[in-house]
């Protein structure tokens, strides 16, 4: 694989370890089974792409794209703890409300950005000719940032409220923590970052699709399973780092089986790869299990 | 000062397994006292505590404390006022959280929780001393997971967290029987050191008549729903656990009659 190929691999891992956190937050932290992210992701992908393509500054873009993935996150919890509609029904309902609300936002099935400014442009020169290695330079700042601004906010007082509310929303409530407003504010949380990723993607790729969100959340998940079955850990900044860590392993993973060309494998394979993967990933931990029980019998 | 006036409360109403569990209950408990409640299995007693923390919303009835009306409050606005242990040593910590991580959250127990640093230095020096008063050993694993502590240790945590803010009512529902007898001893001469040291409201839980008659200074036996025994002062010094396994076995039989007489 060229060096090229790894770096762009590197970038895409980028994006999707935002992702990952996201589903952290969503499925570790608050235990709530969200499919959001197949919605959010387009959504920031679509608000951020249509705000670039109509002249305004990327950075703006992001942010508004942010608040946009925030508000969806709101409503899927707002259905759950206020019309106490299964978590992963109120996420299935805003996943299929945004495909509408995201064509309507781009107002055609794709924006392109070929040649508009980005949040990676002022480090690029005219020529393109740095762009393999800034964007995942840029990228990464970003991802760093996410995650110690994370590892602070779960250190802190809300932040650790949040996690009592996923951990044991009953005991939670008895030390007058509002459990609902914690589930509303950490879903907010969640598909804001995942929105982020979704501002970030188009402008790597050069516009927006109506599509793009297709599969979202189950590389999402994939990494977040990856990295805790490679780094099993109990403290909350080793978690972060090892979702972050599992989303890189999994893109470069998946570069790797679709380069190698001995395995004969296709661009369109790439959902069964991620299948097998995230299958793989789960029975590991049995796996292992097994591994030691087998040793424990034999010493 | 907890007042609970002809608080009523349906599970399932309208279906077939409709089940009135508190039947217009009725009890005043002064600031300060501590009190046992025992009752058979279904009597309403951990519904009852449910109501008074706000868990369970009564159809009917007022319950005040301090003379704050709170029968409608959800249970997280009236934490403050109520702290409580479960009869579950799972139920009342969170064992992915560690121990100084859930003393941390009972720390703020009723207060707004912000950005700041949920433990300070300071209070990790507050929660040892306090820990150490256990004589667990735990003060040196302020780090380790709820989770990996025995039931015994959790209980005794849990005690701890309960008292660790001031609050106007303490509940305790069955909070040692889930533990063994010598373990069960020490969580009681704890719950009693802690309920004296910061006089605090109490209700206890029991199966126990000796228990029931050994702690606090009033009894109450809760049936069908209601109060139909209330001792206290030299009516219940007298007492044996003999009297009062009687008196349990004669409401039970009442109600047996009941059925006997439905039926026949
Ligand atoms: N949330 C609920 N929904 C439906 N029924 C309930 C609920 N909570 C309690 N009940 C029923 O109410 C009745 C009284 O229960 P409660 O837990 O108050 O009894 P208890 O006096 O604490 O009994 P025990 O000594 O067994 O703990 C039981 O029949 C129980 O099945
Ligand atoms: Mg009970």
């Amino acid at each position: 694989m060229s060096m090229i190929a790894l770096m762009g691999a590197l970038e895409i891992g980028l994006v999707f370890a935002l992702v990952a956190l996201g589903v952290l937050i969503s499925f570790r932290i608050l235990n709530f089974p969200d499919l959001t992210a197949d919605g959010s992701f387009p959504l920031g992908g679509a608000v951020a792409a249509t705000l670039i393509a109509g002249g305004h500054d990327p950075y703006t873009a992001c942010l508004i794209a942010m608040l946009a993935g925030a508000a969806a996150g709101w409503c899927t919890a707002w259905l759950n703890v206020r019309l106490n509609i299964l978590q992963l029904l109120s996420s299935i309902l805003v996943m299929i409300a945004l495909y509408s609300i995201n064509l309507r936002i781009m107002d055609a099935p794709n924006v392109p950005l070929i040649g508009a400014p980005t949040v990676f442009s002022p480090l690029i020169g005219d020529d393109f000719e740095s762009s393999w290695l800034v964007q995942p330079a840029v990228l990464a700042a970003v991802v760093i940032a996410a995650k110690l601004l994370l590892d602070v906010f779960f250190a802190s007082q809300a932040g650790l409220a949040m996690r009592a509310t996923g951990a044991n929303p009953r005991m939670a409530r008895a030390q007058g923590i509002s459990t609902d407003r914690m589930t509303l504010a950490g879903m907010a949380l969640s598909n804001a970052l995942i929105a982020l990723a979704g501002a970030l993607y188009v402008q790597t790729q050069g516009g927006a699709d109506i599509s793009m969100g297709i599969g979202t959340i189950v590389v999402g998940l994939a990494a977040v399973i990856i990295g805790e079955t490679l780094i099993p850990a109990r403290s909350l900044w080793v978690i972060t780092l090892a979702t972050v860590l599992g989303a890189l392993l999994y893109r470069v993973m998946i570069a790797f089986a679709l380069n190698a060309e001995f395995i004969g494998l296709a661009a369109q394979d790439l959902n069964l790869v991620t299948a097998l993967l995230v299958g793989f990933a789960l029975v590991l931990p049995l796996l292992k299990a097994k591994a030691n029980a087998a040793r424990g019998r034999t010493a | 000062m907890l007042a609970a006036h002809n608080l009523t409360k349906t599970f399932n109403p309208g279906t077939p397994i409709e089940n009135p569990v508190l039947r217009g209950l009725s009890l005043t408990i002064e600031s300060g006292q501590f009190v046992t409640v025992i009752g058979s299995n279904g009597a309403g007693k951990s519904t009852f505590l449910n109501a008074i923390s706000g868990d369970v919303v009564p159809d009917s009835g007022t319950l005040a404390i301090d003379g704050q009306d709170v029968t409608r409050l959800p249970s997280w606005q009236r934490a403050g006022l109520v702290a409580r242990v479960f009869q579950d040593p799972m139920a009342g910590t969170c064992e992915a959280l560690t121990i100084e991580e859930n003393l941390a959250l009972a720390w703020q127990r009723g207060q707004k929780r912000g950005l700041g640093p949920a433990v300070k230095k300071a209070q990790r020096e507050l929660f040892r001393d306090k820990l150490s008063t256990l004589k667990l050993g735990l003060e040196n694993r302020l780090a380790d997971r709820m989770g990996l502590l025995s039931g015994g240790q959790r209980q005794a945590v849990s005690l701890l967290m309960a008292s660790l803010q001031p609050s106007r009512i303490l509940l305790l529902d069955e909070h040692t029987a889930a533990l063994d007898p010598k373990t069960a001893a020490f969580v009681l001469e704890l719950t009693d050191r802690i309920v004296h040291e910061n006089k605090l409201t109490t209700l206890m839980v029991t199966h126990s008549m000796r228990q029931a008659l050994d702690h606090g200074e009033r009894t109450v036996m809760l049936h069908q729903g209601r109060v139909v025994l209330d001792v206290d002062g030299d009516a219940r010094a007298r007492m044996q656990v003999a009297d009062l396994l009687s008196m349990f076995e004669k409401t039970r039989g009442e109600t047996l009659d009941d059925d006997a007489l439905l039926l026949g």
